[in-house]
């Protein structure tokens, strides 16, 4: 009998869960669709969506840089020890630039973002549900979707792409500091076999198709947690993990499933 | 005509102590607010409201009062149609808020003020800011317009020269005015001040006590004042209701309520401890808790 009890407990809160979540999930989808439907605002006065750009872009810009040239100069050290031994050190721009523009710009300043500017979105809009300003914006008869969330939404969505093209450059940068500066390689051939390797649509097009995915997935989550946010102290401070921990995630998830529809059948 | 209308409203001179223009509700009043038979819950189980009925007419200042946790919010928001109610019908120039579609409770906003209980400001913007934001949201009025009359309705709060500062650099008292001179920015139909007494000196209480009156009368409002203070209530409103968990219990005239022999009115008006009012939340008895 006690045994039947506990299973049916469990299996009670198992149900709930699933629903729960997948109630949670109808609910972030409607709430995309409010968001799209009320972006008017946001375009038509500029100044709220700069402010956004700023917060959200330009702010980030120190962490995107300095880990785009660290991250650079690391890749071209373990790439000159992998390429040493079968005499192609030349390659070294292409390895360099091909890992960062395919991969590791779009994926590493996302995952930057949202540690960033994903986790104080959801935190400002959850501190304004918690002190009444989503409420008393309601009140004084403004949406507070296309007041507040919207022009955050789409902040992320311009600034993420931008971060993520000058964390590869600066990527870039670094590996030929490393690379031509520090071990030697000839500067044309670094230069040289990047020009050659990379393309302009399978490679670049397709690393800035990769960042707009991810930035649409970390404003979406980042918006959504902090609206959806209990208004209370431990309840914002939820909130700004699960949008750390849902961007990370979902960005590596996308990552596959993007690279599998991008780069199948190799060539490039 | 505006100007003079609120030069007179800052007058923060003391002054003859706010006297209620009219002692009574009587039914010559034309209803602008009406609550017929509300009931609300957020579950089943407990229901905040349970079939409440209040009036209030044009023009009057009237307060709801009772112990936290009764209900007094809930009518607020009830009236902002943030919430619906369960059962009963809340009237308001006799429209139903629960049947508005989305464009007419937007409209319905638009003719509402309300005050929040911690002020709402919002953070990221200045004093000034604050009060101009629902100008700057409704209307299409110039930049040196808005200037002006955001400096007209700071003044009518006394706090024109904080209007560069933020709402981290307030005191409580003046963050409820800076909240009040935003409530006001748009002269609305009807003004909800939720606990705008709370946590205030005496001083910051009684200029928001005088500031409330003034406004209501000054700007041609309908306000309701939702509070436990009933000091300072006695001393500006026009009416009172008594609400006590989720029913209106008493209700009068100001005259009628220090007269009053109701016991719960006289457990409120002076502070009794014991009374109808119980101080503990419903619990098991204090021996099974501690066996």
């Amino acid at each position: 009998m006690k045994v039947a009890e506990v299973i049916l407990g469990g299996l009670t809160r198992l149900g709930a869960s699933v629903t729960g979540g997948i109630a949670r999930l109808g609910f972030a989808a409607r709430f995309f669709v409010a968001i799209i439907r009320l972006s008017g605002t946001t375009f038509s006065r500029p100044q709220l969506l700069l402010r956004e750009i700023y917060q959200a872009g330009v702010l980030s810009l120190i962490i995107i840089l300095m880990s785009g040239l660290f991250i650079g100069m690391v890749l071209a050290l373990q790439g000159y020890e992998t390429l040493v031994r079968f005499g192609a050190t030349e390659s070294m721009g292409m390895l360099v630039a091909l890992s960062l523009v395919r991969e590791l710009g779009p994926v590493v300043a996302g995952l930057l973002f949202a540690s960033r500017a994903g986790s104080a979105m959801t935190a400002e809009i959850g501190l304004m549900k918690t002190t009444e300003q989503l409420a008393a914006m309601e009140v004084m008869a403004v949406d507070p979707i296309a007041r507040v969330v919207a022009p955050r939404f789409w902040g992320g969505v311009i600034s993420l792409p931008l971060l993520a093209a000058l964390f590869s450059t600066l990527g870039i940068y670094g590996g030929y500091l490393v690379g031509v500066r520090l071990i030697g390689i000839d500067s044309g051939a670094y230069w040289g076999q990047m020009a050659a390797a990379v393309d302009w649509q399978h490679d670049i097009l397709n690393g800035v198709i990769k960042s707009v995915v991810f930035a649409v997935a970390i404003s979406l989550i980042a918006v959504f947690e902090g609206y959806d946010a209990n208004p209370t102290a431990e309840g914002v401070s939820a909130a700004t993990t699960r949008t750390v921990v849902t961007s990370a995630l979902a960005i590596l998830a996308l990552d596959f499933v993007l690279t599998v529809l991008m780069f199948r059948g190799g060539g490039g | 005509m505006l100007s003079m209308t609120l030069d007179s409203v800052s007058s923060t001179t003391p002054a003859a102590p706010v006297t209620p223009r009219d002692p009574l509700i009587t039914t010559a009043c034309e209803t602008l607010v009406e609550l017929k038979n509300v009931s609300f819950g957020y579950t089943k189980a407990r229901q905040i409201l349970s079939g409440i009925n209040l009036v209030v007419p044009r023009g009057k200042l009237v307060a709801v009062m009772g112990g936290s946790g009764c209900g007094k919010t809930t009518i607020l928001r009830l009236l902002c149609g943030q919430i619906r109610a369960t059962s009963g019908d809340v009237l308001v120039n006799g429209q139903s808020v629960a049947a508005m579609d989305h464009e007419q409770m937007y409209a319905h906003r638009r003719k509402l003020g309300m005050l929040f209980q911690f002020g709402a400001l919002f953070t990221d913007q200045t004093v000034f800011e604050n009060v101009a934001f629902p100008m700057r949201e409704h209307t299409e009025l110039p930049e040196e317009i808005i200037h002006d009359l955001v400096l007209m309705k700071l003044n009518a709060v006394g706090l024109r020269g904080a209007a560069k500062l933020t709402p981290s650099e307030l005191s409580g008292g003046m963050a409820r005015r800076v909240a009040l001179a935003r409530t006001i920015a748009l002269d609305p139909q009807i003004a909800l001040y939720d606990e705008p007494f709370a946590g205030l000196d005496p001083i910051s209480l009684s200029v928001v006590g005088q500031l409330i009156r003034r406004l209501n009368d000054a700007l041609g409002m309908t306000s309701i004042l939702v509070t436990h203070d009933i000091a300072e209530s006695l001393k500006i409103v026009d009416y009172i209701y008594f609400v006590s968990e989720g029913k209106v219990v008493a209700h009068g005239d100001v005259d009628s309520i220090k007269a009053s022999t109701d016991p719960f009115v006289r457990q409120f008006v002076d502070g009794q401890p014991d009374g109808p009012v119980r101080f503990h939340y419903h619990a098991k008895a204090l021996a099974e808790d501690f066996a």
